[in-house]
């Protein structure tokens, strides 16, 4: 079943196409990524959906409810977390918590088997006023407090963004297993190897969306080969290869170039002899499959964004 | 206390800052050289925000020494603030101002005369092919141009150093790669480049790192370096490694 249902909807900014024809379902249970970076859209489109703001154009549904006409009864079955840290900065810990189950008319109780585990996690501090917590915690806290009146959705926009490696693999352990208690979770994020975590994913750049697929599918579909090249002088590398007639794209990944050649049957030693040519080393030449990341960049090419 | 290395930038040791009975920053020691893209890595609340505002001559140490720009952190703050290049993801350029009334703001601030803020603003829209844009609002620029222009300006005194906080954050993969060719370009021309990043990636491409955990520098080296030594196959797995008992306070 679609639980959530995005129809043509755009939506603009004076000039700005914050949303441009945006149509996206997601099923119930579904974990769900919007992956795109800061002006993308994805917090205008998560406004919408949490009836916070309307669209000029189009419809959309949670749970069957229209998110302008029903509004009032989609904030009750929701949990939203905005990108910003939005909890009472004085009030402590476990006053938030209360706080939250108090508008929604519920007990911390009665929603504690969904929130338990991230719970436990800062009880400790649970008299520690929230705006002293440290970012990793703040965002536990924002968690319970989005989950706290059991919703049957959580849009989380932007949980792990300025987040370090650590807390954001941590959040997203949280997540999987807050999948198995049946919450259809609609998540956004910049990072693009979060996707890889999702059941499915949308990318989307400047309210357009490029692409809607599982990870793995986006990353099979990828239409051409990519070569990784490991040398010490990598921005050397990537100049060179922004001059030659070969050459589709090359990108830095870390300690070594993704190079993609526009000729289709271009083997490792041409590239090779190219480099020695120009007078660089390369200590590896291997062709490897694609990230997300690659996938990104190649769609942002095709679309000019 | 007096760098007596020319060729070193950031010389600090046993850098120590304590709020109360909290030490956010534990006798850390660190040389970054010149020309050096030095990346500082650390967890969320491990300490680096707090030590970068020492080295940029923003908040006194509780104790240790060091210099930066060949300026003493204890002594001669405002010698600093004056020599050094700071950008961030959040304060940057201001929107509402065009690109040239940008440049001059921050040329001004930084007692550049009215004739050098001329020709150096002449210099940067040329160099970034934004000529036609002098008198463009900031805010109708692309991000991915306001973000060389925003690098441009931190560095429109030549600076010994820039520091760079989380420049790339939430940025997409092109803009960010191409955001790492300027540094790498200003490094070339022998800028020291100062720069925090959550995109372990990006760590890789920087000349020597330092990761923190609960206000020490438990890792300091070259990546490939550090890796040997963790026995770890990338920078994911190092942080990975050392950070991880910190995220959970």
């Amino acid at each position: 079943m679609d639980f959530i249902k995005i129809n043509n909807v755009s939506k603009s900014f004076g000039r700005v196409k914050a949303l441009e024809n945006i149509n996206l379902h997601i099923k119930e249970g579904e974990l769900f990524g919007l992956i795109g970076p800061d002006g993308a859209g994805k917090t205008t489109l998560f406004k919408s959906l949490v009836t916070l703001s309307q669209t000029d154009e189009g419809s959309s549904e949670v749970c069957g409810l229209d998110t302008f006409k029903d509004r009032k009864k989609i904030r009750n079955i929701v949990g939203y977390m905005p990108g910003t840290f939005s909890l009472y900065s004085d009030l402590t810990v476990y006053e938030n918590l209360k706080f939250f189950a108090d508008i929604f008319s519920t007990s911390i109780e009665e929603g504690f088997e969904l929130i338990k585990d991230i719970w436990l996690q800062i009880e400790p501090f649970k008299n520690r006023p929230a705006g002293k917590l440290s970012g990793g915690m703040k965002q536990k806290l924002a968690l319970c407090c989005a989950l706290v009146h059991q919703p049957q959705v959580l849009f989380l926009d932007e949980p792990t963004t300025g987040v370090d490696p650590v807390s954001r693999r941590e959040f997203w352990q949280m997540l999987k297993s807050l999948k198995t208690k049946n919450i259809t979770i609609f998540v956004s994020t910049p990072y693009m190897d979060e996707a890889i975590l999702c059941d499915r994913v949308a990318l989307i750049q400047r309210g357009k969306i490029m692409t809607i697929d599982t990870p793995q599918q986006i990353i099979n579909s990828f239409p051409y080969t990519i070569y990784e090249v490991k040398s010490k002088k990598i921005f050397d590398i990537i100049k060179l290869f922004d001059d030659w007639d070969n050459t589709h794209s090359s990108n830095a990944f870390g300690k070594s170039v993704h190079f993609i050649s526009s000729k289709k049957d271009i083997s490792e030693s041409d590239i090779n002899s190219f480099l020695e040519e120009n007078g660089i080393s390369a200590t590896k030449i291997k062709p490897i499959k694609a990230s997300i990341e690659d996938c990104f960049i190649e769609f942002m090419s095709n679309n000019k964004v | 206390m007096i760098n007596n290395n020319p060729e070193t930038t950031v010389h600090i040791k046993d850098l120590t800052k304590k709020f109360g009975d909290f030490t956010a920053v534990d006798a850390i020691s660190l040389d970054v050289k010149k020309g050096e893209i030095f990346g500082f890595l650390g967890a969320n609340g491990a300490g680096k925000t707090t030590a970068m505002r020492m080295l940029c001559g923003l908040s006194l140490c509780t104790s240790g020494k060091g210099t930066v720009a060949g300026f003493d952190i204890n002594l001669q703050q405002e010698n600093i603030k004056r020599n050094i290049g700071y950008m961030s993801q959040k304060f940057s350029l201001y929107e509402d101002l065009t690109v040239f009334e940008n440049i001059r703001f921050y040329a001004s601030v930084y007692g550049l005369s009215s004739n050098e803020i001329i020709k150096r603003s002449k210099d940067i829209l040329e160099r970034l092919g934004m000529s036609g844009q002098r008198n463009a609002f900031v805010s109708s620029l692309p991000l991915g141009w306001k973000q060389k222009l925003a690098f441009s300006i931190a560095v429109i005194h030549n600076p010994e150093i820039v520091f760079l906080d989380e420049p790339t954050g939430g940025v997409d993969p092109v803009t960010r790669r191409s955001f790492w060719n300027l540094i790498y370009e200003a490094a070339e021309k022998g800028t020291t480049v100062f720069v925090t990043t959550h995109y372990m990636d990006e760590a890789e491409y920087c000349d020597r790192i330092s990761l923190m955990v609960n206000g020490k520098i438990m890792a300091l080296g070259a990546p490939d370096d550090l890796k040997k030594e963790f026995k770890v196959g990338n920078m994911d797995e190092l942080f990975y490694l050392l950070a991880r008992d910190t995220s959970t306070l």
